[in-house]
């Protein structure tokens, strides 16, 4: 069995509203040093097989083919033994 | 004229199956057959409808789990061998991340729900959605969306326009593109676009909306009953 962990990222060139929003409700807050927010996804899940290579093969078609939009996002990921 | 029949395919989330319901078969008279997700029959469908709404809540990703219902992998098949299928709002979401039209929707520039009537300058003519809209070359249509703000890598962009897959574009009333008629932050003010094949219509205005006298304005019965014109002549 493996734990994973799934780090989803926006595109740099798209932009990112949310991030945007929060920046400006920290200039709210009198936080005025706040630069470049981006709000990205984190996933976390378990792979339940021993095979390291079966399992790695898998978090990549979970991730490529339903976690992520590649006109989007990419992704990046750990995993350990669990 | 004999009469097409539309296929109205509801998600988990939907919201307009029964507006579209409503205008094609009530308003316009057309033959309509709702087509649960679950199942994998079209019931002979001529152009298949999918509706506004939050499929699955839009978790993940607007569209990004409605595209792996069963009755998809058929709406795909028959996209592909030239069935006509329209997606509006939350269905064009499916249909670009079901990979049938290019790009993403990103949410609305403004950050806020977008809730009103625009208008739309027709781009193109030459679809069976636009080909006979009674010499109308603007609509006015409502949108009401959250995340409908058109993204695609330059290169797709320009194809797009190369192959004129651009049909309806954010305007003012008198069809002139600007920042203020585009309700959402959409690269080129793109609302609605077609496949190179241009049997697949993705819009995010809703068209369903806005079919019956009653309600006062009847633009959304042009592009209908294009798609029933051109289906059968």
């Amino acid at each position: 069995m493996f734990k994973a962990k799934v780090l989803i990222k926006r595109r740099p060139s798209i932009l990112d509203p949310q991030g945007k929003a929060a920046e400006q409700g920290a200039k709210l807050l009198g936080i005025t040093n706040i630069k470049f927010t981006r709000i990205d996804k984190h996933v976390e899940f378990v792979v339940d097989t021993d095979d390291e290579e079966a399992a790695k093969n898998e978090i990549n078609d979970y991730c490529g083919k339903l976690l992520t939009n590649p006109n989007l996002e990419d992704y990046e990921f750990t995993m350990e033994r669990g | 004229m004999k009469k097409p029949k539309f296929g109205v395919v509801v998600f988990p989330g939907s919201n307009c199956d029964y507006d579209a319901y409503y205008s094609l078969k009530k308003v316009l008279g057309y033959d309509v057959s709702f087509l649960w997700h679950k199942d994998t029959d079209l019931q002979n469908s001529d152009a298949i409808i999918l509706p506004g709404g939050f499929s699955y809540g839009d978790y993940l990703r607007t569209g990004a789990i409605a595209r792996f219902s069963p009755i998809m992998e058929k709406v795909v098949a028959f996209a592909e061998n030239g069935g006509v299928v329209i997606g509006i709002c939350n269905g064009f979401q499916i249909l670009l991340e079901a990979g049938l039209l290019p790009g993403v929707m990103l949410k609305n520039k403004s950050l806020k729900f977008v809730c009103k009537d625009v208008y739309l300058k027709v781009e193109s003519d030459k679809s069976i959605f636009t080909n006979t809209l009674e010499n109308k070359n603007v609509l006015r249509i409502p949108v009401a969306h959250g995340d409908g703000n058109y993204f695609a890598d330059e290169a797709t962009l320009n194809s797009l326009t190369e192959n004129d897959q651009i049909i309806f574009k954010y305007s003012d009333e008198n069809g002139v593109e600007h920042e203020e008629a585009n309700p959402n932050g959409s690269l080129l003010n793109i609302a609605g676009i077609v496949n190179t094949k241009r049997n697949v219509l993705g819009m995010m205005p809703h068209p369903e909306r806005c079919c019956s006298g009653i309600l006062g304005n009847t633009d959304g019965a042009l592009i209908f009953n294009s798609v029933a014109k051109s289906l059968f002549n």
